[in-house]
């Protein structure tokens, strides 16, 4: 029944059919001869269907496969921070060693460095029972993060010894009673979702200081977000923005069958991008995932796997970790892509009909949790979608919208004018404002809620007028909504664009967020009470001041002036009225 | 390899040719078949089992019978490269087409090529100066940057690809760019026309061409792409050469993708094309860039048309996903006479940011082009506006940004077909010029110390 080694019979790009081997599906299997990496995904009478994770190209039928009994896994130990890896966890720094700077192919490497000593800081003790997911030590892995290793699920018991001091990740570091050894690094099989006890109701906010986002259509700790979008409306670019000021204490970014340039240039920009959270590089905080469109299908369709995978493993110490996908539609394109040279029946647009389970499945990942060891901890997960034309009605992307709680719509229109963040703030949503107002109430202030009701409200009763302003102009419009309308332009220029490329106005704190849209109500506020008392709109909305608390947001120290401005605003537009 | 000649035909389909019987054949491996009336045609293994082998005909079956005979090569397509391929003519398959002796080769280099490990690149930043207002303002391309044309039929397209062919330069340095040319089933009316044109300007003695026309075997055009581009990463990561690659038209090699699809009944994705487009693309558009270590570079012009103008079209489309931004080219534009008639709103470049600024264009190049895509889109949008309710019905500011779309396609986009801008004074400062006719209260993009330092009227000596 277990036959050890087979041939190939078939090629057919990275689909190869072995004979003589009786697999279990998913087993990882070493293709032709040169050990191609490949994992098994259909059993077919005596055939063994097999998605090849490296180029195919000069390998022929009759060459040895043979298994390895392992599922596709990863390490997970101290190392992970700061690496990056391709899609099957391959370092790629380590790849350029050993192959330059094409990649490829027949070449193993290691996820974690086995050599490399840690500095391990015992935190149970002999005598001490441990369980599965408990905390039985520590290692500094960078500046901000401390790595907590784990009694591996399914192990636990009293232990017997434990030492502190200079290891690398294989050297057992805990015995216990029963002879079971513990050491830094555990592999898992990056299928199965992580063991936890249960799952919280989201209930605080991710910041990500991104004042669409944060304001208007928040996201939870925990929760998950889909961003669609049609190419060059700024998909990437949010992704980043997330990735770089998100308040998670972990970074999972997936450039999932994206451009190579892209990649590099988040690895050449993190390492000098500084966490506002922690004032150390943001690359101790990330792990990054690169399988650019040109590497091979089947490992882009591992990416994702291998990347939540880590992810729920920070998870699992008790930090709150953020997974970013960019993008989900090349992974649902990689499963197409394999589908059909299984010659599958297919789904719609050629997309296998398990399509939307397996969206669901890698979304359902994600999550607040209570953890094995009792913490708490969380997944927030962020898909960038790509979808063809833009236009949403695709299978990937309502797939996805099924499933997730935030919907960030990005319009291509928005980015023509270059509004950014292009993301429209009529077809967006959050479902978890009310889980978390509660929270704004508490943290930022009593009203926010309310604050937030009346500012997108207005931006709903602009898009009314617009309609009317098309057809008449907007000079035929009453004193009152044309004010409305300067209202929403102001919200519009002011808060909702947001430039990730400068240094001041590419991240807001949520009290500032606050003020700013107080701000906004509040040239509302004196405004209609200006023009009731006889002022010019053209006179209040020109008022020096307001342009100079607009501009303002570019400048160091916006926080603690803005208060100043406002109320310099407010007397200007004050004496407009006198002026008349 | 044995050099065993099969005569085990058992279908053949289209461009495909289906065999048995044969001994273990690699997946990929070059095929040559010998017809009855002696002559060869060449092929490469798209499938390959104890059973069966699929092999696709670049030159196409026409006159393969069951009799032909087909050898396997023992080996994957290689293009013979060396620094002889500057200066040559080649056709679709990589053989001389300008009477010129077969290339003495340095190496055989495989033309699937490698991906290039993300790690091991290095960031595009050093811009490049087009002379065209258009793309050094708003769309601005830097050196490794792929950049595609999207046209339609019956555009400039091949004008603006030569200018910039012609015009491309680095602001600081003297470096030249060899040129591989790479067509792709055009007509021999528009090849004509690149070649005069590269021969006028003398850029022909530094440039390579490989070349499949209209009426050259459509499945050949599936390797000429590859065969360019090996032939780009070789002079540039092996002999430092800054490299600009011009393909054209990628239309027509997507069709032949499809064509290649449909004869191997494959399960096709939008409209026909093979599911697997994205990838295939993929590995075309992402060999250019810079990798670190290497002093050469990659620089991509793709062109292609969108059928029926359409920017959702597959082809477009997925390119657009892949490229780091596009150029859109406007019929509205072009018949209004404007040379060259690029859109700039939904034209992009992703890289911009990386090239322009301080040090490398001018500290207030962001800033500029923010503004001038700020005021035309607005502008033109109030165009429509005014087509129903006339310009009476228009604010101050509305009017002068009505005003201002004119200005911007008349004189910031008009340019003639040799005028070469310099970034500074030819484009930033005209794009000044221009914005001054809009009341500075209005120009909320711009940064108030770039108004004092450059506005021609405002700025404060």
């Amino acid at each position: 029944m277990s036959e050890e080694n087979g041939v190939i019979y078939r090629i057919s790009g990275p689909v190869v059919t072995a004979i003589g081997i009786a697999p279990r599906m998913y087993e990882v299997v070493r293709v032709g001869n040169e050990g191609l990496m490949g994992e098994v995904i259909e059993l077919h009478g005596d055939q063994s269907v097999i998605q090849v994770y490296e180029e195919t190209s000069g390998v022929k039928p009759g060459e040895p496969v043979v298994r390895t009994g392992q599922t596709l896994s990863v390490q997970l130990g101290p190392g992970l921070l700061t690496q990056i890896y391709d899609g099957i966890q391959r370092p790629l720094p380590k790849l350029e060693e050993t192959m330059g700077v094409f990649i490829t192919r027949g070449v193993d490497a290691d996820g974690l460095d086995l050599e490399k000593k840690w500095d391990f800081n015992a935190t149970v003790k002999a005598g001490d029972e441990v369980s599965a997911g408990q905390v039985i030590g520590t290692v500094q892995e960078t500046e901000t993060i401390e790595h907590r290793v784990m009694v591996p699920p399914g192990k636990g018991g009293v232990v017997k010894k434990i030492d502190s001091g200079s290891f690398n990740i294989t050297e057992p570091v805990c015995k216990l009673e029963d002879g079971t050894e513990i050491a830094m690094m555990q592999e898992w099989p990056v299928r199965h979702p992580r063991p936890f006890i249960q799952k919280y109701a989201p209930d605080v906010p991710l910041m990500t200081g991104q004042r669409i986002l944060d304001f208007l259509f928040p996201l939870a700790k925990g929760g998950t977000a889909g961003i669609p979008g049609p190419f060059g409306s700024g998909k990437t670019v949010t992704q980043q923005q997330l990735a770089k000021w998100s308040d998670a204490q972990i970074v999972v970014y997936i450039g999932c069958g994206e451009r190579g340039n892209e990649m590099t240039e988040v690895l050449d920009e993190f390492p000098h991008l500084i966490d506002p959270n922690t004032n150390k590089p943001l690359m101790n905080r990330t792990v990054m995932i690169a399988n650019t469109s040109n590497m091979p299908v089947a490992a882009r369709e591992a990416s994702v796997y291998t990347g939540v995978t880590i992810a729920e493993y920070f998870r699992d110490m008790g930090y709150n970790v953020a997974l970013m996908a960019d993008s989900t539609s090349r992974w649902a394109e990689a499963m197409r892509e394999i589908s059909s040279r299984l010659e599958e029946m297919p789904g719609e647009e050629g997309y296998p009909a398990y399509l939307s389970s397996r969206l669901a499945e890698f979304y359902e990942r994600a999550g607040r949790v209570q953890t094995l060891a009792g913490d708490d901890g969380s997944v927030s997960v962020i898909g960038a979608v790509s979808p063809p034309g833009g236009d949403i009605s695709e299978p990937v992307s309502q797939g996805t919208l099924r499933i997730v709680k935030v919907f960030w719509g990005l319009d291509a229109g928005l980015a023509r004018q270059r509004h950014f963040p292009a993301i429209n703030w009529l077809s967006s949503y959050s479902l978890y404002p009310q889980a978390l107002d509660q929270w704004y109430r508490d943290n930022i202030a009593s009203d926010f809620p309310e604050v937030r009701t009346e500012i997108s409200t207005l931006l709903q009763v602009e898009s009314e007028l617009q309609e009317i302003v098309q057809l008449v102009g907007s000079d035929a419009l009453p004193i009152d909504q044309q004010l409305t309308l300067e209202v929403a332009r102001m919200i519009r220029e002011f808060f909702l664009q947001q430039n990730a490329f400068h240094d001041v106005d590419t991240y807001s704190d949520l009290k500032l967020q606050y003020d700013m849209a107080r701000a906004i109500l509040s040239f509302q506020e004196e405004a209609k009470k200006a023009i009731a008392g006889g002022a010019q709109l053209e006179d209040v909305v020109n008022v020096p001041a307001r342009t100079d608390l607009m501009r303002g947001r570019f400048e160091k120290g916006y926080n603690d002036k803005i208060e100043e401005l406002v109320s310099e605003m407010g007397k200007q537009i004050s004496s407009s009225m006198e002026a008349n | 390899m044995s050099g065993k000649e099969y005569r085990t035909i058992t279908d053949v389909k289209g461009p495909l040719v289906f065999l048995n019987k044969t001994e273990p054949v690699s997946f990929g491996e070059i095929v040559q078949l010998r017809l009855s009336d002696g002559s060869m045609k060449n092929g490469q293994v798209l499938d390959t089992s104890d059973d069966q082998v699929i092999v696709q005909v670049f030159e196409g079956t026409a006159s393969v019978d069951r009799q032909t005979g087909v050898k396997f090569l023992g080996d994957v397509f290689k293009l013979p490269v060396s620094k002889g391929l500057i200066g040559r003519i080649l056709d679709g398959a990589g053989r001389p087409r300008d009477g010129g002796p077969e290339i003495v080769a340095d190496e055989m280099a495989d033309i699937i090529g490698a991906a290039i490990n993300p790690y091991s690149r290095q960031s595009p930043e050093s811009f490049i100066q087009t002379g065209i207002s258009a793309i050094d303002a708003c769309t601005s391309l830097v050196r490794g940057q792929k950049l595609p044309i999207f046209s339609a039929s019956g555009l400039p397209h091949n004008d603006i690809a030569l200018q910039i062919a012609r015009q491309a330069k680095l602001v600081d340095s003297d470096d030249d760019f060899v040129v591989v040319f790479c067509a792709m089933g055009i007509t021999a009316e528009e090849y004509n026309f690149f070649v005069h044109d590269l021969e006028r300007t003398g850029a022909l003695e530094n440039a390579a061409l490989f070349v499949n026309l209209a009426d050259d075997p459509a499945v050949e055009r599936l390797i000429t792409p590859r065969l360019a581009l090996t032939a780009a990463e070789y002079l540039a990561f092996e002999h430092d050469y800054h490299v600009l690659v011009i393909y054209t038209d990628m239309t027509n090699y997507c069709e032949s993708l499809r064509q290649i699809g449909a004869a191997r009944e494959e399960v096709p994705g939008r409209r026909g094309y093979p599911g697997y487009m994205y990838t295939d693309l993929a590995m075309l558009y992402e060999r250019a860039g810079l990798v670190k270590g290497k002093k050469g570079s990659i620089t991509q012009f793709p062109i292609l048309t969108m059928p029926g103008d359409d920017i959702t079209h597959p082809i477009p489309d997925l390119s657009g996903y892949i490229t780091e931004g596009q150029i859109v080219i406007s019929r509205e534009l072009h018949q209004k006479g404007i040379y060259p008639p690029i859109n700039v709103l939904p034209s992009l470049s992703r890289l911009m940011n990386a090239g322009i600024g301080p040090g490398k264009t001018r500290e207030d190049h962001k800033s500029v082009s923010d503004q001038l895509y700020a005021a035309y889109a607005q502008g033109r949008e109030l165009r429509g506006l005014v087509a129903i309710v006339g310009e009476d019905a228009l604010n101050e500011r509305d009017l002068q940004l009505l005003k201002f779309a004119d200005i911007f396609e008349d004189q910031f986009l008009r340019q003639s077909r040799d005028e070469d801008r310099t970034i500074h004074e030819g484009t930033l400062d005209l794009a000044w010029n221009l914005l001054a006719n809009i009341d500075t209260k209005y120009l909320v993009r711009l940064d108030q110390k770039w108004i004092d330092k450059y506005h021609p009227t405002d700025k404060k000596e």
